[in-house]
């Protein structure tokens, strides 16, 4: 009873500002303006596909360079000293402290064409480098921003793995590698996954990053969504329509993550 | 000693400029059963994990059958580790954690299974392959590590602590298994413990450490019945300590009383501490014996009573089938044979 009633504040937040809002996402992608059903909005996303396709790719990429990033040095920190790891996650987290604006923009002076890298490069008569609008700011701005939500929860599982399950697996004649693919890393994929879901949502569905870094010519879904509430395209119907498309796109990643997650709990509890 | 499997010099193991280990000198023979027994933080898990290759030591060397093994990396030293905490591999089932051993040695499947059925069976586990390790209860965990170890037939078998997580019951009944299995396959057992009946009840020797350093080495009765000091004979099992003064070969006084012992070579009118055990204590009616006390208290622990006695300054400990009135006097008397005599512990500590 108890509990329950202290769940009633949650579940009216829930309804007021998730369940509510998506209703009305739907409604306004499967509705003309002047409120008839039609399906021409969800069609219409279809001429967008290279821009989504575009979102998934970067995404991704800055997934995986997240993961590569990340991955050694969780295991490097949870392997270190506890008051070092205290320091290092202080570290970490830091950054967050600014606005995410403001690390982008200072990332924009950067790269720019007259930006503080092109002119260090200058004086030794190298460049400048065209860096800004390019695909590849867009990922770098998407790592630098994400890197912490992987390295998080890669850290947290990684504190868990015991250092007497490493030495058993030496012990019993499995060298440093084998240690690793053996059991660390298997141990380690709950982290992986959480950690790849928290980078890859955000990342493919961002608009500040790629607009800033970005140009114009890298638009991603991110863009398009705000284009047709906030920009002269003005189109709540469409934007909803591709809101909807890129929630579907997000729940199919993450349910095949999840899969991923379930097949190794099962291989250490059930089977 | 030409069967000698490890031999240990002169180790000395330093934890952030903390002498952990002072110069462990110790020799274990092949298929023998040993025990490092002391206090916490006395260097007995220190010890058997420099054998087993996880400490690096600071001084000495660590020999293995002739070869000097300090710079080997676990995973090339062919003993096996059973762990304080068992540390099972929690993702992978009883099988996979008892194959491990194997699977990384590239072992062909066929013979794989077969030995791991082979210890499943040994440790009453068959019929637990698909089982997840979460799911089994302390004495199974404990089991499965036991076989983990022993699947991969080591030359010796280090085992850290690896009851103390049971129940009392359980643990006596796995004592007499571990001591089943190390004379069915053969092998060294190197056994860490702080409880002295344990020690006492597997070992073929025991090792007595504190502070780093090895207090006395011997058979289990050697060790209870000939504690080397004061240290050794309170560690293990309980005793009376007493200061005393042998006043030649086999004369001793103390509590104020000339006793005949069967001890010599200490000098004459030299200090020396006495060991008495509670239950070679002989109560007489008072008048009688050598010493005369008032009972202080009577305690019922089951298989006697152990009785507080004042007596001489002292506070005597006597286990005794029958009890006494507190309050009451009541003599004592103690057999020669059962007096033992130690060189003080001052002196051997400078």
């Amino acid at each position: 009873m108890k509990t329950k009633f202290a769940a009633v504040p949650y579940l009216i937040w829930m309804v007021v500002f998730t369940i509510v809002p998506l209703l009305l996402i739907i409604f306004f992608a499967f509705t003309t303006s002047e409120g008839g059903f039609t399906i021409a909005n969800i069609s219409a996303v279809g001429r967008y596909t290279d821009v989504i396709m575009k979102s998934i790719w970067l995404a991704a990429v800055a997934t995986a360079i997240c993961l590569l990033i990340a991955y050694p040095f969780a295991y490097i920190l949870s392997r270190s000293p506890a008051r070092q790891q205290q320091l290092s996650v202080m570290l970490i987290m830091l950054p967050m402290w600014m606005s995410f604006l403001l690390r982008t923009f200072a990332w924009m002076t950067l790269l720019e064409k007259t930006g503080l890298i092109n002119r260090i490069l200058g004086l030794f008569h190298i460049g400048p480098f065209e860096m800004i609008n390019t695909p590849g700011a867009v990922v770098l701005g998407m790592v630098y921003n994400y890197v912490p939500f992987m390295i998080l929860p890669l850290h947290s599982v990684m504190l868990k793995i015991d250092n007497s399950i490493i030495e058993a697996a030496q012990d019993l004649g499995a060298s440093p590698l084998r240690v690793f693919f053996r059991v660390v890393l298997p141990l380690s994929f709950p982290g992986v996954s959480s950690g790849i879901t928290m980078v890859f949502v955000p990342a493919v569905s961002t608009f500040i990053i790629s607009r800033m870094l970005g140009g114009g010519s890298n638009l991603m879904i991110g863009d398009l969504i705000d284009m047709q509430f906030l920009g002269n395209a003005y189109n709540p119907h469409l934007g909803s329509a591709i809101s909807l498309v890129l929630m579907v796109i997000i729940l199919l990643c993450m349910s095949i993550m999840n899969q991923f997650d379930d097949d190794v709990d099962m291989e250490g509890a059930i089977l | 000693m030409e069967d000698v499997l490890i031999d240990i010099k002169n180790l000395v193991v330093e934890f952030d400029g903390e002498r952990v280990l002072n110069g462990i000198n110790l020799q274990i023979r092949d298929k023998e059963f040993v025990t490092f027994l002391g206090p916490s933080g006395c260097g007995k898990t220190t010890t058997l994990r420099s054998i087993g290759g996880f400490i690096e030591p600071q001084e000495g060397d660590i020999f293995f059958d002739g070869k000097r093994i300090n710079d080997l990396p676990p995973y090339k030293r062919t003993v096996n580790t059973v762990f304080q905490r068992y540390a099972l591999f929690p993702h992978l089932n009883v099988y996979e954690n008892v194959a491990f051993g194997l699977k990384v040695k590239k072992l062909p499947e066929r013979e794989v299974k077969n030995r791991v059925q082979e210890m499943l069976e040994m440790v009453g586990l068959s019929g637990y392959e698909r089982r997840g390790v979460s799911q089994l209860s302390g004495g199974q965990q404990q089991r499965v590590a036991i076989a983990r170890a022993l699947v991969n037939y080591p030359r010796v078998l280090l085992l850290d602590e690896p009851l103390g997580a049971l129940d009392l019951k359980l643990r006596k009944e796995m004592q007499t298994e571990l001591k089943r299995y190390q004379q069915q396959m053969e092998i060294t057992f190197i056994y860490v413990t702080h409880d002295q009946e344990e020690a006492l009840t597997m070992s073929d020797r025991v090792v007595v450490m504190k502070d780093g350093e090895i207090q006395q080495i011997g058979t289990p009765q050697d060790i209870y019945n000939e504690p080397i000091n004061a240290f050794v004979a309170d560690f293990i099992g309980e005793s009376n300590i007493i200061d005393g003064i042998m006043l030649h070969d086999f004369l001793v006084e103390f509590a104020g009383v000339k006793f005949e012992c069967v001890d010599k070579g200490f000098g004459e009118m030299q200090r020396v501490d006495v060991v008495v055990r509670p239950e070679d204590i002989k109560v007489v009616p008072s008048g009688e014996g050598k010493l005369t006390g008032v009972v202080e208290s009577v305690i019922f622990k089951g298989v006697h009573y152990e009785i507080a006695v004042d007596a001489h300054g002292y506070r005597w400990k006597i286990h005794s089938t029958l009890p006494q009135e507190v309050g009451s006097f009541i003599g004592m008397t103690v057999r020669p044979e059962d007096i033992q005599i130690m060189h003080p512990m001052q002196e051997d500590q400078r």
